[in-house]
């Protein structure tokens, strides 16, 4: 778990500063240097591309979008998750019912084609796939929260909160709301994850992240094309994917065996 | 049990129409129209065009036009084709993709439940360390990681197998797309089958059986596995949800000419009709096959059936 965080740090201190300190920029085109493999000469860490742009310094604004777009996601899908379990387990009853009804249906449908749906309706913006990430991914949030949600409302802060009249939107953000942090924290550290694989996943079919700009997703299907000459393009930005998504996943793991008694083995 | 699965069946069917409509609704809020160029066509071309594909009726019209269509599998005319049907696309790749999927699903269900079983009878074991680290792996590394690294190992640098789909023959161009497509569903469900095996293994009832003298063989054949298979079964429904998104990206590297091949095609051209029918026919899939599975649950675990 240590290592994890260590790594992940690593790479977005990396992400973040590197791009300054090299010489080369990340939509330069450089028709004399084209294809070079990676090297410590002249600052080419990872060699430069078909159209001669420098791939350290591309792949490091690679993880600086996908880290964007997964954490912005996740946040999106914090509030929309909270927001909705708290409300659905505090009122319970009927209501509770019908809003887990829906959330059940929902699990059962392809989100992924919705969002491709959305792409292709609406100008492929940021901000859309910011959003439709977020709206993927708060079904889990608000199954836990509302679990969690269930169990609060019987207690006496709660109950106390009730009796002297606090309103119910009161109650839910300012007393149940807080409570949920540690649980709350586990699940986006899990949801970050699946986050990065839904953009990836977008900008690897030419659907999210436009030229020039790139994100890992985009860099990984540039090097499909160009894998027999030139294997570099493809290994390392599919190994640093695979590196950061493993370390969130170990992260949320220790995380959730740490803060959630249930799921320990 | 009959009317368990007729309830089930009546559920399925609220939750098609609402993907149907959704779908629906979500292509034609779309600012501009389909045939929007660069170019601005002249006022009365654009009228025509409107015309032949009833674009110039009122909403609800167009939604009924179009779900009658469906309902009797006519999913309207393609955009970007003009010479063919949505339908008639839909049918060209459908086979393809549902051989690769079914595949790619046994491949996971043999290899992830002997895999995850083994696990837990030696726990702790090297054996069980391994299983475990690769299924780690399998589930971090995504589908569009693992697919170009085994075509550029095995495929292009030793030639073990073909890369691609045409050209290649027989049995051999199916090996590495079942193969890249099972592989994170091998991972979720050894982790799955290890961990309920596990519980399962610690109840009385095994205890019992074991004081029997019973053999470790017929205690998971006869008592462990049935019990124990349970939570796979509740993840076969995004599992199935997770080699559909994955046969995309399968499709597009190997270039199978599949339903997710023309599903990518559509989108990157805006071919409004092809994309809504294909959202819709996997959903439909989706929403299908998860119904069996609910059924299924029910045949093997009678509690449900009561609730």
């Amino acid at each position: 778990m240590r290592w994890s965080a260590a790594i992940l740090l690593f790479v977005l201190l990396l992400a973040i500063v590197a791009p300054w300190l090299s010489p080369h920029d990340f939509q330069n085109t450089n028709f004399n240097a084209i294809l070079q493999s990676p090297g410590l000469s002249d600052g080419r860490f990872f060699g430069t591309d078909e159209f001669g742009r420098d791939l350290f310094v591309r792949t490091m604004l690679g993880i600086r979008i996908t880290l964007l777009v997964a954490v912005v996601a996740s946040l999106v899908s914090l509030v929309i998750g909270v927001t909705y379990g708290a409300v659905a387990g505090y009122i319970g009853g009927r209501v509770d019912a019908v809003m887990m009804r829906l959330v059940d249906t929902l699990y059962a449908l392809p989100f992924i084609f919705f969002v491709i749906l959305l792409m292709v309706a609406f100008e492929r913006n940021f901000f859309l796939i910011f959003v439709a990430i977020g709206a993927i991914n708060w079904l889990d949030m608000a199954r836990i929260v509302r679990g969690q949600t269930l169990s609060l409302r019987e207690r006496e802060f709660v109950e106390a909160a009730r009796l002297t009249g606090v309103s119910t939107v009161r109650i839910i953000f300012r007393h149940i709301a807080p409570n949920l942090l540690g649980i709350v924290v586990v699940y986006v550290t899990l949801s970050v994850p699946q986050a990065i694989l839904v953009e990836s996943f977008l900008s690897f079919l030419g659907l999210g992240v436009q030229e020039p700009q790139t994100s890992l997703g985009a860099l990984v299907n540039a090097g499909v094309k160009q894998m027999e000459g030139a294997s570099w393009m493809l290994l390392i930005p599919a190994a640093l994917l695979a590196l950061i998504l493993m370390c969130f996943n170990f992260l949320g793991d220790a995380l959730r065996d740490f803060f959630d008694a249930r799921h320990v083995r | 049990m009959l009317r368990y699965a007729l309830l089930r069946l009546l559920g399925a069917i609220p939750t098609l129409l609402l993907v149907i409509i959704l779908a629906f609704l979500m292509v034609h809020a779309a600012p501009g129209g389909p045939f929007d160029d660069e170019r601005a066509l002249p006022a009365g071309v654009a009228a025509n065009i409107e015309a032949v594909y009833h674009l110039d009726e009122p909403l609800p019209q167009q939604f009924l036009r179009y779900f009658s269509g469906l309902l009797q599998g006519d999913f309207g005319p393609s955009y970007r084709y003009r010479d063919y049907t949505v339908s008639e696309l839909i049918a060209v790749g459908l086979p393809v993709s549902l051989q690769l999927g079914a595949l790619a699903m046994l491949l996971a269900l043999i290899v992830g439940v002997s895999s995850g079983t083994l696990a837990a009878l030696r726990q702790d074991s090297m054996l069980d360390r391994v299983v475990m680290s690769f299924a780690m792996t399998g589930i971090s590394i995504p589908v569009f990681v693992i697919a170009p690294v085994l075509i550029l190992l095995l495929a292009v640098k030793l030639h073990w197998l073909p890369a691609g789909w045409s050209g290649a023959a027989g049995a051999a161009k199916y090996v590495l797309p079942v193969i890249t497509l099972a592989l994170p569903q091998i991972a979720y469900i050894a982790r799955l089958t290890r961990a309920s095996m596990i519980d399962i293994l610690g109840r009385d009832f095994i205890r019992t059986a074991r004081a029997q003298g019973l053999g470790t063989k017929a205690i998971i054949r006869v008592h462990a596995l049935k019990p124990a298979m349970l939570p796979v079964l509740s993840y076969m429904g995004p599992a199935i949800a997770a080699i559909l998104t994955g046969s995309v990206v399968v499709e597009q590297v190997f270039g199978i000419p599949g339903l997710g091949a023309a599903f990518v095609r559509g989108a990157l051209n805006r071919d409004y009709t092809l994309v809504l029918g294909i959202v819709i026919l996997y959903a439909a899939l989706i929403i299908l096959l998860n119904l069996i599975v609910d059924i299924l649950y029910g045949v093997i675990d009678p509690r449900v059936r009561q609730r």
